[in-house]
């Protein structure tokens, strides 16, 4: 808690590099032991002050790590990564998670080439007009994180017009989905600083 | 412990079927969502959140986004649990009480402010307080604000959750609950809506 003093909230959403800082004590390093690192998946890890705080809960980590990373990086077939980082992207910046949204933002950019046009979703919102494929994805994403969930057929009819098979369409409800998850945990057990 | 793949399940995904194939081709994924479920709903240690207490707070959640599959499952799991079916009428007047649309909530003071949405500060009716008991008040009104505005929270909630006796360690269990059924309930509503259409061409479709 003693660091949120220190903290420097950034104000918009941005593609900048951002911090983020717990608001309860992560495990010290030095304690985390091989059931933890088992949590952690990648040792690496550890020096995350994020997957450190989650960590206290090491089984449910595992498993959240694993399925995150088959759902976006597993490109042997299906949406290419791009697209679903801009579900990602777009969810945080609909649920208001600026650490997130920065992170998937700026993977959008590096795997399409497309810096402007998400800095437009980042600054304009989620109404933003991307094109028809990536208006169908943002939009479908947006359904998807409403409570109660609005997502339906329309949003389906909508992604196969914009060229999306069912597959593909899998991996935008799963990266969407994810995301659901994702932006809670940021938003809700720390805060990003500049 | 179950062997049913819980998403399948409730999204009404058949063995066979053509989702079952594309859901095998993130196996991984497919996997350690199940994997997710299981350590929060049977886990090894439950530790001080007692398997009640999840499945009072999956119920809460779940009928949050509305009558489905999801929150019928829920339902039954806690009615099922020796200490949980007595929660069971408390929660459901609960989720009529906590009722609404979301996300909502407060961006930090800056040009986003324009984008600020007022809404529901959900508290449980004080009637109900005694039936819960202060662990779980505190955690459905903390899931009330991941549910509908996650962008509000702040360290003071987490404050309030370690003054009705939640530790470090049980903060973030009951969260990554909360958050993982906030994942789980858009899968198999995604996965439905996606089953439906099936068969039905998006031309005629989109003709409708």
């Amino acid at each position: 808690m003693s660091a949120a003093s220190t903290v420097n909230p950034p104000v918009i959403f941005t593609q900048d590099e951002l911090g983020w800082v717990s608001w309860i004590d992560p495990l010290p390093e030095a304690e985390l032991t091989e059931r933890h690192f088992a949590g952690l998946v990648d040792r690496s890890r550890a020096k995350s002050e994020y997957f450190r705080l989650l960590v206290r809960d090491p089984e449910v980590l595992e498993a959240r790590t694993k399925t995150d990373k088959d759902i976006f990086y597993n490109t042997a077939d299906g949406l290419p990564r791009a697209e679903r980082e801009l579900a990602a992207a777009a969810t945080s910046r609909y649920n208001g998670c600026i650490y997130c949204a920065s992170v998937h933002a700026r993977f959008a950019s590096t795997y399409s080439k497309r810096r402007d046009d998400v800095q437009r979703l980042l600054d304009e919102g989620i109404k933003a007009d991307l094109g028809e494929r990536w208006n169908a994805v943002v939009k479908a994403s947006v359904a998807l994180a409403a409570t109660p969930i609005a997502f339906g057929p329309d949003n389906i009819d909508e992604l196969r017009r914009a060229g999306l098979d069912d597959a593909e369409i899998v991996d935008v409800i799963n990266g969407a989905s994810f995301f659901n998850w994702a932006n809670r945990l940021m938003l809700s057990l720390g805060e990003p600083t500049k | 412990m179950s062997t049913t793949d819980i998403i399948d399940t409730l999204a009404g995904i058949e063995p066979g079927s053509a989702l079952d194939a594309i859901r095998a081709r993130r196996l991984q994924a497919r996997d350690n969502a199940q994997k997710s479920y299981l350590s929060l709903f049977e886990p090894l240690d439950a530790g001080e959140v007692s398997l009640a207490v999840r499945a009072a707070v999956a119920v809460f959640v779940a009928g949050l986004h509305g009558e489905s599959p999801v929150s019928a499952f829920y339902r039954a799991k806690l009615a099922a649990n020796a200490d949980g079916a007595a929660l069971v009428e408390a929660i459901e007047a609960e989720i009529a009480r906590g009722n609404t649309s979301g996300p909502y909530g407060a961006f930090p003071a800056g040009p986003l402010s324009i984008e600020n949405k007022a809404g529901l500060i959900y508290r449980v009716s004080a009637d109900r307080k005694p039936v819960l008991g202060a662990r779980l008040v505190a955690a459905l009104e903390h899931a009330h604000l991941l549910v509908f505005r996650p962008r509000d929270a702040a360290s003071a909630d987490i404050k309030v959750l370690l003054a009705a006796g939640w530790s470090d360690t049980g903060i973030v269990t009951l969260s990554q609950l909360v958050a993982f059924l906030s994942f789980q309930l858009r899968v198999v509503a995604g996965l439905r809506s996606l089953g439906a259409s099936l068969g039905r061409p998006a031309s005629a479709a989109a003709n409708a």
